[in-house]
């Protein structure tokens, strides 16, 4: 017998109430029950980042989370980072802008982690920026453009461009 | 890549979660999760029962008395690194926090989950060994205290009775005039170290007087260089002195696997253990 419970989520400011069966992940259940498939599960034991949520501001893994222990919690996805009106986020703007993605299955992870970690670390330098990132693999971009989009968002969300 | 069917408890008291380990079987306890979940998702562990302890009260925090600092085990890595006690009295927890993981993973990860889990190169047991911690853990039958040293059994086994709980890492922090230094060689940043070393020294008129050396993955579990600790104490604090122990530390006894061999792990023991008591003697009396 599935052990099954009701769970009560903040996701990108909705409300959500659901039925999960206990052993389903963070990232399972936004991408199964709520269709919010931007969130990507990449290698499912914490290695590839590319499931990385926001859980009460903080980036983790959506793998290593199960989805009854979000009840009561907030949670930030890829979608939730745009603004009301559909327009990117800085951090996305400079992703374009700087050929931050090539196929895009990393960019979820990259976005949440780094979004969270500009928030703590406003002006960082391109070598924090590598090791903020050193828990998200990209089989792509080589992570030049990344850096380079995170360096210029830096800038961009402190008004000094 | 999906875990097995489990019932899932969330206990809010230590004592609430001691006797659902007690009254099940097969149960497990999950903390940060970012051991345990991977090991679920690969089905390495099939529990019947998972027990969460994230909604636990009163395991978590670091306090300070009587020149100990005590730490609730749910206290996760993130946190311990923005402690401020933590970060004056024992600054070496915060120096190699930062090669645990990613910040993503720091920011779930709990100092109890790392020293149960207890990976041979795990950073945070290397430093309990350094710091001679007593772990206080609960079962039914009440608390127990248990020195660092008799917690390996074998690789990866605590001394933990299936019905116990790890509540509070405690150990006593070195003078204000300490000196410290961590230092690992991983292949990449964020893996796990292939040879860590933690370093801890106290020195007066230029003489070491006191030295606690600690050498994670070198073996099935950290050590601590008993040999070169006694040898440094009455020496002058300089390079000529950290080769002995250096010197010591290369005839380690060390384990093979499939990727590094046992005269490599010694080799990287002795660069490290120089490295880290250069370091270590570089910050005694910084304050
Ligand atoms: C990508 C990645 C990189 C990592 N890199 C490193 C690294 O470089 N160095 C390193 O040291 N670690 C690393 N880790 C592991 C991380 O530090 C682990 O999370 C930690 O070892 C376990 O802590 P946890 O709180 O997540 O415990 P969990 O995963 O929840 O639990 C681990 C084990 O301990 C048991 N347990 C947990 N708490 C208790 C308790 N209070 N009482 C009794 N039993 C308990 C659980 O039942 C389980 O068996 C990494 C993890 C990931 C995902
Ligand atoms: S899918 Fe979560 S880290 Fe890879
Ligand atoms: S853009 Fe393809 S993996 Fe990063």
């Amino acid at each position: 017998m599935p052990d099954i419970r009701e769970i009560q989520v903040s996701v990108n400011g909705e409300d959500h109430s659901a039925k999960v069966e206990t052993r389903t992940s963070l990232g399972d259940f936004l991408r199964q029950n709520l269709g919010l498939t931007g969130t990507h599960l990449g290698c499912e034991h914490g290695v590839c980042g590319a499931c990385t949520v926001i859980l009460d501001g903080e980036a983790v893994r959506s793998c290593l989370m199960l989805a009854v222990q979000a009840n009561g919690h907030e949670v930030t996805t890829v979608e939730g980072l745009a603004g009301e009106e559909g327009e990117l986020h800085p951090l996305q703007e400079a992703f374009w802008k700087h050929h931050g993605l090539q196929c895009g299955f990393c960019t979820p992870g990259m976005l949440t982690s780094l979004v969270a970690f500009l928030r703590d670390n406003p002006n960082p330098s391109e070598r924090d920026i590598r090791e903020a990132i050193s828990g998200n693999i990209c089989r792509c971009t080589g992570y030049q453009g990344i850096v380079d989009a995170t360096l210029e968002a830096a800038k961009v969300m402190q008004g000094r461009v | 890549m999906k875990p097995a069917p489990f019932i899932y408890h969330n206990p809010l008291t230590p004592e609430d979660a001691v006797s659902l380990l007690a009254s099940n079987e097969e149960a497990k306890i999950l903390a940060g999760g970012q051991s345990l979940m991977p090991m679920l998702n690969m089905r390495f562990v099939v529990p019947d029962h998972v027990i969460d302890l994230n909604n636990v009260t009163g395991i978590d925090g670091v306090t300070n008395r009587d020149n100990l600092l005590e730490i609730g085990a749910m206290t996760r890595q993130c946190d311990l690194m923005a402690n401020d006690l933590v970060k004056s009295k024992a600054p070496i927890i915060p120096e190699a926090l930062e090669h645990v993981g990613h910040f993503q993973t720091r920011n779930r990860c709990t100092i109890g989950g790392s020293l149960c889990h207890l990976d041979p190169a795990a950073e945070l047991p290397c430093l309990m060994a350094a710091y001679d911690a007593n772990l206080t853990v609960q079962g039914p039958e009440g608390q127990r205290e248990i020195p660092f040293i008799e917690w390996p059994l074998a690789y990866m086994i605590p001394n933990l009775a299936p019905d116990e709980l790890l509540t509070k890492i405690s150990f006593r922090y070195w003078s204000l005039n300490h000196g410290f230094g961590f230092e690992e060689f991983a292949r990449r940043h964020g893996d796990f170290a292939i040879v860590a070393v933690a370093a801890l020294l106290e020195v007066d008129d230029g003489k070491i007087t006191r030295a606690a050396i600690s050498i994670g993955g070198a073996n099935i579990s950290p050590v601590r260089l008993v040999k070169a600790e006694e040898a440094l104490i009455g020496m002058l604090a300089n390079e000529d002195t950290y080769k002995v122990a250096a010197d010591i530390a290369q005839e380690i006894e060390s384990i093979s696997d499939a990727y590094v061999t046992s005269q490599y792990r010694q080799r990287l023991a002795g660069t490290l253990v120089q490295r880290a008591l250069v370091k270590a003697g570089d910050r005694v009396n910084r304050s």
